[in-house]
């Protein structure tokens, strides 16, 4: 196996508050080559911390700390604010939970999704908008033309989270960071809106972390799963085996959610002292 | 257990200890900001001394001793005298109840009026709306100053009309504020929730839209008080609030005024006063933003 | 006697009209669901038989009585909702208490400390909880709120608009358990409002498919579990849920 893309050790996020300092990640190691990984948890596990603490988009008064995080061997922790911004986008993006605050109302979509090409590359004004046609096509928007010219309040939220995703891809990164990216959309929408990460992460090869509360949704999405639980992963596995996990709070997990052909009169319900460490 | 410990308890066993608690947390919060205190500091002292002003006063508040005139800052008259040898340290403790007056006044007719009727305009919406901001935006539109003379023209000047005259022009500014807040509160999940236990229009927004406005209220109410006592102070610069011989600070710089040049302190000190007032306002009201804001709440 | 009856129903928001012609009989006791997207107008008839989108044509009948179109105190008494955001469906300046003991004011209703107590063990919150505010609440702990509050009152029928999407699913796991319970306890009959096709399957007997306003399909649980639902779009819905669901089960 060839080197990690992203490789993250020992990896704690801590915020203070006013009974000291709090860590909400607390030491977690992962290695990400040229797959599909899904970080998997409830609110308050840490997940989408972890994606942040990764993109140093975690503010002050936050603080991270690794023994290691390092992407494509560049020792992340060692970079400027300045020479995040080169990495942020050009070489792993991030895709939001909601479109609808992530876009910028008074700017219509294909400007801003060529503000994203542009300030990572410079390009003529006519490739610029091949590239953005091109991108837009991609996303299975059918008439780009249209939806460039329009502004973020007019387009639904599926095309919004579409519109997110090509904004974020089109400066053609290596790695894409995804949180909750389809929790605010319909159910027939989100399907559709993975159907094309999965398929622009697969044909480019890109490393995708998919962070979601959802563990059908990244079993389907993802090659190899983390589920995380105040802070730690509680267990690590491949996403076909997720039926056969075995810790605790995965199959906790597993179990309280309602299936299609329910036959239980009474969900089994997490013993929630069990593992919470506290 | 201490009463520190009862305050801060996660599970108040009563009602009164529920609030209570909460009070206490706020409180502690506007301790921890520097300037807050500071601008607390300054408003007590004000209180104090309008209340203990008989006793601080080392002289009558009109007592003329005309052998001493225009005397400067001295041993005896900390901070001089004024053109009719009244000592003017003691004018500023006695001015101290009349601004005190001023403010309290103020404050109680226009940010309850105001209150109302922005929470009433945004709550029905519609023609109550459009009628009732109609009427607001009349009086918004006119400078606070000049619609204040006008008033005080009109009713005669005095101490009392100045204030009913900066309270009108001052409550419409609140009506903004208390509509703009209930229109977003209106449409919350609570609200639809005790409008469905078929709470009455009044009941909804005296007990549920109304507190949410209040802590907004408070503090633009405690920023606008410098605003209230640098106008009360032009309408007495200019000879239509406080009349003489009544030591209202505003009034006094104007009597000062023609002496500006050679006796200094008998403008300037109860400038002092006012600025030092009027700082003491914002920064309290600074610090009970950072406390009350309904976007920091919970943290 | 049926509990909800909706005849030839259309409301609209302003000039646009979000549902034409619905039409539904469910009947004391029963479990009903809304199932479609968003913008497909299920909440909106939930909010127009709670009397807070009046604007609407055609009949509502609540327990045999036709309803009014606004609020109504007398309603009031029978039907009760629960919210789907349970940070947004609690007053945040009022602790537990004033919130479950303002409908008991409202109505003029006594013994208040002893129903309050008796809700809160029904909801299954500590008394601990009783004067806290909100914002020392966890999502769940305030969506058990929420429900005790929609219980003072005793009503018949419980209107529950997605009352678990914004929960973790071990959350949800025990709100729809509380759910199925009080149901069963209190003999109540529910209208709920869902995206969730499983969440119907565990809590529902019956449920309309709707999409743009109208009902596309009414159907039987059991046809759900199978599988057997009729109409086109009903198993694009179907297909969607499953085809998520199938990589684990």
């Amino acid at each position: 196996m060839t080197a990690p893309m992203l490789s993250v050790e020992n990896l704690r996020v801590s915020f203070p508050t006013h009974r000291g300092r709090v860590e909400v990640v607390k030491g977690i190691s992962f290695e990400l080559g040229r797959e599909r990984l899904g970080i998997v948890g409830e609110s308050g596990s840490g997940k989408s911390m972890t994606g942040r603490a990764i993109l140093k988009l975690i503010r002050k008064p936050g603080l991270v700390t690794a023994d290691r995080l390092e992407f494509d061997g560049i020792d992340l922790r060692a970079q400027s604010e300045k020479q995040m911004r080169a990495i942020r986008g050009a070489r792993i993006s991030m895709v939001m939970q909601d479109p609808k605050f992530s876009l910028n109302p008074v700017m219509t979509v294909g400007e801003q999704i060529a503000e994203a090409l542009v300030t990572h590359e410079k390009l003529a004004r006519r490739e610029v908008e091949e590239r953005i046609e091109a991108m837009l096509h991609s996303v299975r928007i059918d008439d780009p033309k249209r939806v460039a010219g329009l502004y973020p309040h007019e387009v639904s939220g599926g095309m919004g989270q579409r519109v997110m995703i090509a904004m974020m891809l089109i400066p053609e990164p290596e790695l894409l960071i995804a949180d909750e990216p389809t929790s605010a959309l319909d159910v027939s929408v989100q399907a559709q809106v993975l159907d094309i990460i999965d398929d622009l992460v697969t044909s480019k090869g890109m490393g995708l972390i998919l962070i979601s509360h959802d563990l059908n949704l990244v079993s389907r999405y993802c090659d190899r799963i983390l589920v995380m639980n105040a802070g730690t992963v509680v267990e690590e596995c491949a996403a076909g085996q997720l039926d056969q996990a075995s810790h605790p709070y995965t199959r906790g997990l597993l179990a309280a959610m309602p299936t299609i052909n329910e036959s239980r009169d009474e969900l089994p319900v997490l013993d929630r002292n069990q593992w919470a460490g506290t | 257990m201490s009463t520190r410990d009862w305050l801060l308890e996660d599970s108040p066993h009563s009602r009164w200890q529920a609030n209570v608690g909460r009070a206490y947390r706020v409180f502690t919060a506007l301790l921890r900001n520097p300037l807050s205190v500071l601008g607390g500091i300054i408003i007590l002292a004000l209180v104090l001394t309008a209340i203990f002003a008989p006793w601080l006063a080392p002289y009558s508040a009109i007592g003329q001793d005309l052998a001493n005139r225009l005397a400067p800052p001295s041993s005896t008259h900390l901070m001089g005298t004024d053109e009719l040898g009244r000592d003017i340290f003691s004018r500023v403790i006695w001015g101290s109840q009349i601004t005190l007056t001023i403010v309290g006044l103020v404050a109680l007719i226009s940010a309850p009026l105001g209150l109302l009727v922005g929470a009433v305009a945004g709550y029905f919406g519609g023609w109550t709306d459009r009628l009732l901001m109609g009427f607001t935006d009349i009086f918004l539109s006119m400078p606070k100053l000049i619609l204040a003379l006008a008033f005080v023209a009109a009713l005669g000047p005095g101490i009392n009309n100045a204030i009913i005259a900066i309270a009108i022009t001052s409550w419409p500014a609140y009506a903004r504020i208390a509509r703009a807040e209930t229109l977003t509160i209106r449409n919350s999940e609570f609200i639809a929730a005790v409008q469905l236990q078929g709470a009455s229009p009044l009941r909804v927004i005296v007990g549920h839209v109304l507190p949410l406005c209040t802590s907004s209220m408070i503090i633009r109410v405690t920023l606008d008080m410098a605003g209230v006592i640098l106008t009360a102070a032009g309408l007495g610069f200019l000879g239509l609030g406080a009349q003489p011989p009544l030591p209202e600070w505003g009034a006094m710089i104007s009597r000062g005024r023609t002496f500006i040049l050679d006796q200094w302190w008998v403008a300037t000190m109860p400038g002092f006063a006012i600025i030092i007032v009027s700082l003491g306002f914002c920064f309290l009201g600074d610090g009970l933003r950072d406390v009350l804001d309904p976007k920091n709440e919970g943290k | 006697m049926s509990a909800i009856k909706l005849d030839n129903l259309d409301i609209s928001y302003g000039d646009t009209k979000v549902v034409h012609g619905v039409s539904l009989d469910i009947a004391e006791g029963e479990s009903f669901a809304l199932v479609g997207e968003s913008g497909s107008g299920k909440s909106t008839i939930l909010r127009a038989i709670a009397g807070l989108a009046p604007d609407w044509t055609g009949s509502i009948s609540v327990l045999g009585q036709a309803r009014s179109h606004g609020v109504d105190r007398a309603v009031a008494r029978q039907v009760q909702m629960v919210f789907q955001d349970p940070y947004g469906s609690l007053h945040p300046r009022k602790t537990i208490d004033a919130t479950l003991t303002e409908p008991l004011a409202i109505h003029g209703i006594g013994n208040r400390d002893q129903r309050v107590e008796q809700v809160l063990a029904q909801v299954g919150l500590d008394r601990r909880f009783r004067f806290r505010f909100p914002h020392q609440l966890s999502g769940g702990q305030r969506q058990r709120v929420a429900i005790a509050r929609a219980l003072m009152l005793e009503p018949k029928v419980l209107l529950l608009d997605e009352p678990t999407s914004a929960l973790d699913v071990s959350v949800q796991a025990e709100i729809l358990n509380l759910l199925k319970r009080l149901r069963r306890e209190q003999g109540l009959t529910y209208l709920v409002v869902t995206h969730n096709l499983p969440v119907v399957s565990f809590l529902c007997d019956r449920l309309a498919v709707m999409r743009f306003g109208r009902i596309v399909e009414v159907a039987d649980v059991a046809q759900l579990k199978h599988g057997a639902l009729v109409e086109p779009y009903s198993q694009e819905l179907l297909a969607a849920t499953e085809g998520r669901s199938s990589v684990v089960a």
